[in-house]
């Protein structure tokens, strides 16, 4: 027999696949597509500019700081480094993370 | 007799052109049958064909996605300046719309929309309609003509070409440079802002000068600015210039080409006539003309005012606007076009099924110039959905290239491998 219990951690699952569709993932993934100009679409860049889907999250995260501080130097990454907050460079690596590597 | 609504369905008209006549809708065949949820797309450019690929991507191909376009390929704007300095041919720019079809089902009409009626959702052809649940409207520019006397659609595509749309006018400007003897002039009148894609104008004229030094070193390029000084990467530009091609390039701010004379090629600014051997004018712009069909250029009767959250348009209802043809305060390129497409996408893909959109969208854009047959500079910049002012603004930190470079040109062509392929393959 089910419990209540399972019950509610089963419609507490349901919502928050319904909360995750409403937009909150959609979120990174539509802030993440402009990159694909030149990185390639969903991050598989077709030459010239790294492919970043499948990037490590971490080394992502490191990457776009150090972009953004200037410790590493760049043509034109350390200006689209500046326009992310740290929290939307989390949401970037999580979802080129999550691509796979092809 | 009275002619009834009836009477004209036995008579048996259906199929007819009826597009100056909306009311009259019922009376034409749907192109399409349509099944199920249905998004029609005109314009099948950087933003319009991104969108129709990416509503069948993200909705899992649930939605159904009409795409109407006059063209039988898509060429690209962004890098057809290099055409005419020499390192491309206009076929390394042209793709076909067959990926599209094939790979993402999008249904392409070729054709041109003749009329829109936005309360019965429908827009019209010359041999029928297709209905819509959403409409997205990515017409592009069109060009402002009567500002300039003596100039039309016809001169331009014969004689004084604009070349602003990559096509059959950046080959004949081509063939012009290459018949022009040493010593010419080549003008260019570029004209006052907003026009699609700012640095362009500065890059041709770095492209023409590239093909003159190698091949008529004696010729020499004008341009003739209406604006008050250069656009975009100013800097960078007026160092080209001067250090790849010394005494070639002359710049005239403030010099509005007012009118033409096409059989001497000579251009008319408010203080002086300028004889020119090539001459190519590229005239005022406007948000492409469909949108007119509905009414959406209700910001100086000229660009179309949408919701940054959706781009719908502030006139209508389910009809969405995309492009070089939205007023905003961000730069009129092919990287913009796709990266609005996409927001809209996402937006219109939610509110068909009920779900809020996206509500702080953020957006990039990178644009390459070359300035000789190898280097290359660009501008990048990243831009917020402000709430407050219900606008895109800039975040901080954007910028153009400290110097031009090689390695920038070779990004700039590899941008524009990946770009194409993630708009149409």
């Amino acid at each position: 027999m089910i419990s209540l219990r399972m019950l509610l951690v089963v419609i507490g699952l349901g919502l928050c696949s319904v909360a995750q569709a409403a937009g909150v993932d959609n979120h990174a993934r539509n802030m993440a597509a402009s990159c694909s100009a030149c990185h390639g679409t969903d991050g598989y860049s077709e030459g010239g500019m790294p492919v970043i889907a499948g990037m490590d999250k971490k080394l992502f995260v490191t990457t776009m700081k150090d972009f953004k501080s200037g410790a590493r130097p760049a043509t034109v990454m350390h200006q689209h480094a500046k326009g992310y907050s740290d929290e939307q460079i989390e949401m970037l690596a999580k979802f080129f993370a999550a691509q796979k590597r092809k | 007799m009275s002619f009834s609504r009836r009477d004209f369905l036995k008579a048996g008209v259906a199929g007819i052109a009826i597009g100056s006549f909306p009311g009259l809708a019922f009376a034409s065949s749907e192109l399409v049958k349509k099944k199920g949820q249905r998004v029609v797309v005109v314009g099948g450019g950087f933003g319009g064909a991104t969108a129709a690929k990416y509503i069948r991507k993200w909705s899992k191909n649930k939605i159904e996605v009409v795409l109407v376009e006059r063209n039988a390929n898509f060429i690209s704007c962004p890098m057809s300046n290099t055409v005419l300095g020499g390192t491309r041919k206009i076929e390394d720019l042209t793709m076909s719309y067959g990926t599209l079809q094939k790979k993402y089902g999008v249904k392409l009409i070729k054709g041109e929309v003749t009329a829109i009626d936005p309360e019965k959702k429908k827009v019209m052809l010359a041999d029928g309609h297709l209905s819509y649940d959403r409409l997205i409207v990515s017409p592009g520019v069109d060009f402002m003509f009567d500002k300039v006397e003596g100039l039309d659609a016809k001169v331009a595509s014969e004689s004084i070409p604009h070349a602003w749309k990559a096509g059959a006018q950046t080959v004949l400007l081509r063939k012009q440079l290459e018949q022009m003897a040493d010593g010419g002039v080549f003008a260019l009148a570029i004209p006052k802002g907003p026009y699609r894609c700012p640095p362009g104008p500065y890059e041709r004229a770095c492209q023409v000068a590239s093909y003159l030094k190698e091949h008529k070193p004696k010729s020499k390029v004008l341009v003739l600015d209406a604006n008050p000084d250069i656009v975009s990467k100013k800097g960078l530009f007026m160092a080209a210039w001067n250090e790849l091609y010394p005494g070639m390039v002359e710049y005239r701010p403030n010099s509005m080409v007012l009118g033409v004379d096409v059989a001497t090629k000579t251009a008319k600014t408010e203080f002086d006539d300028v004889k020119a051997d090539v001459l190519n004018v590229i005239p005022p712009m406007r948000s492409g003309v469909v949108a007119d069909m509905a009414g959406l250029a209700n910001v100086d009767a000229r660009w179309c005012g949408v919701d940054f959250l959706s781009y719908e348009s502030k006139v209508h209802q389910n009809i969405h606007v995309i492009g070089d043809a939205v007023s905003a305060a961000l730069p009129k390129s092919g990287h913009m076009a796709t990266s609005q497409a996409k927001i809209c996408a996402a937006a219109v893909i939610e509110m068909m099924s009920g779900k809020p959109v996206d509500q702080a969208p953020v957006i990039a854009n990178t644009c390459y110039s070359m300035v000789s047959g190898e280097e290359a500079m660009h501008v990048a910049n990243v831009y917020h959905f402000n709430a407050e002012k219900m606008a895109m603004v800039p975040a901080e930190g954007g910028g153009v290239s400290a110097t031009r470079s090689e390695m920038e040109g070779a990004f700039a062509g590899y941008w524009l491998k990946n770009i194409l392929n993630d708009v149409l393959l």
